[in-house]
């Protein structure tokens, strides 16, 4: 307990700070969000991923995580929230190495498709401007992301979570402090 | 500065993380209505809950909120939910659509144009558009799931058969993103073309009914009509009387108990602004 270091320093005004980076990320997706404000999170959890979590996440969302015993004793102190082992049975993942299944994802039902789990992705690197050309809800004609650091084959994964519409997982890419997001209605071209 | 004894905005943290989590999920599933839990408000269902819980969970110290009602400011909904969230939550409020962050709106969409980094929260009273035709929630549920709407098709070629003409001035069923049938909450079917592909974030919220929808910006949304009798929005035919406006969406208003009437613009900050346009240019 000693080595917890401390989460949002105001946490009302952060976590709504926080939120509408979120918001404004998955009504646009492919535009980059950063706040001011970040925890002060055990690596190697992102500062943005660590503050997403701290937003979202508390006892009524079961997390799945990879970031090591620090990362998770520190979101269990500080978002209460309980944390489960297998990632299907997640309602937030948060990845910091490998990128789990998205198949193997809860990507809720026909009648239900906000039962799904929202994946928080750790990347290398964002940035807008360049890479993929982004289309779909949220988009006005098309906007431009640079993923860095994302597995070979996660076009093609992107696209399956795409097609079973309405069903499908969303994801948040997270890079040091800035944040974009992709729903599930987003359609990828292009190289990133 | 926020009043002593609330929490920013009213709402405990736990239910703002819920509500947020669901305005996520609506934002990612474009129509689709997600089940939150409405939590008890100072004032009862139907003056807004839905709208007002929406706002909580979106608004920061840093907003400037507009609230209407029947396109209206200084109606008394209107007035209150204002003056409450410069209690609640301490933020600054305006009359003036443009210099809006948030809008909390019943039955109305503005006339000015909204802009990216706005977000309108609609107050709606019933968010099933189907449930005129079918009332079991589990079956709407279905149909909504395998995008089952031939019922609602139904209905309006019954009106066109009777009526000529699609019998709905307002509440007309939508379709957003191709995919989910949606209420568009009941303003005016005047307002329905703002809707589509609006640069802003609208998002829905149903206190009554425990729902929250959302449509992303620049997302379609078509009104439902048949190539042979396409939609077409009313409006009274007459200019404004105060403001000239053959654009606006008017209110008709009765003057004496002599039959007299006139149509005003239901928009009010856009009426004022253009009165005073014209006072200046004399």
């Amino acid at each position: 307990m000693s080595g917890l270091t401390p989460g949002f320093a105001d946490p009302v005004p952060d976590a709504q700070a926080w939120f509408r980076a979120l918001l404004e990320a998955m009504a646009r997706p492919g535009r980059i969000q950063r706040v001011a404000a970040l925890p002060q999170a055990p690596a190697p959890l992102a500062p943005a991923a660590a503050a997403v979590l701290l937003t979202l996440a508390d006892a009524e969302t079961p997390v799945w995580m990879d970031a090591g015993p620090g990362a998770e004793e520190w979101l269990r102190f500080h978002a209460g929230c309980p944390l489960v082992a297998e990632p299907g049975a997640a309602g937030f993942l948060l990845a910091a190495g490998a990128m789990p299944e998205l198949a193997a994802l809860d990507a809720g039902t026909e009648e239900e498709p906000h039962r799904s789990a929202t994946l928080i992705l750790q990347v290398a690197g964002l940035e807008t401007g360049r890479g993929w050309r982004l289309t779909g809800p949220g988009i006005g004609t098309e906007h431009r992301l640079s993923v860095e650091g994302l597995p070979g084959g996660f076009l093609a994964a992107w696209a399956a979570n795409g097609r079973r519409f309405p069903r499908g997982i969303d994801l948040v890419l997270c890079a040091g402090d800035r944040l974009a997001a992709l729903p599930r209605t987003t359609r990828i071209e292009g190289a990133g | 500065m926020t009043a002593l004894g609330y929490n920013f905005g009213y709402l405990d943290e736990n239910t703002k993380r819920m509500i947020r989590r669901a305005l996520l999920k609506a934002v990612a599933v474009p129509g689709h209505q997600v089940p939150f839990g409405a939590r008890e408000m100072p004032l009862p269902y139907g003056w807004g809950t839905g709208g007002i819980a929406v706002t909580a969970s979106v608004i920061g110290a840093g907003d400037r909120l507009k609230v209407i009602d029947q396109g209206a400011d200084d109606t008394t909904n209107a007035v209150s939910i204002r003056r409450f969230f410069a209690k609640v939550a301490g933020v600054e409020t305006t009359e003036r659509t443009g210099e809006a962050t948030i809008i909390q709106t019943r039955h109305r969409i503005p006339e000015t144009r909204l802009r990216e980094g706005q977000i309108l929260v609609y107050q709606v009273p019933m968010p099933e558009p189907l449930f005129r035709l079918e009332p079991r929630v589990s079956e709407t549920k279905r149909m909504h799931a395998l995008a089952d709407y031939g019922l609602m098709h139904v209905k309006l070629y019954e009106d066109i058969a009777r009526h000529g003409h699609v019998a709905m001035s307002y509440n007309y069923p939508v379709l957003v993103g191709g995919r989910y049938l949606m209420s568009p909450s009941p303003i005016p079917a005047f307002d329905n073309p703002k809707m589509d592909r609006m640069p802003a974030l609208q998002l829905f919220g149903a206190g009554r009914e425990k729902r929250i929808y959302a449509v992303p910006p620049y997302t379609a949304v078509k009104s439902l009509d048949f190539e042979d009798h396409p939609f077409r929005p009313a409006r009274a035919d007459a200019p404004c009387a105060l403001c000239g406006s053959r654009e606006s969406y008017l209110d008709e208003v009765v003057v004496d108990d002599k039959g007299g009437r006139m149509f005003v613009c239901s928009d009010t900050d856009y009426c004022a602004t253009r009165q005073t346009q014209r006072e200046a240019a004399e």
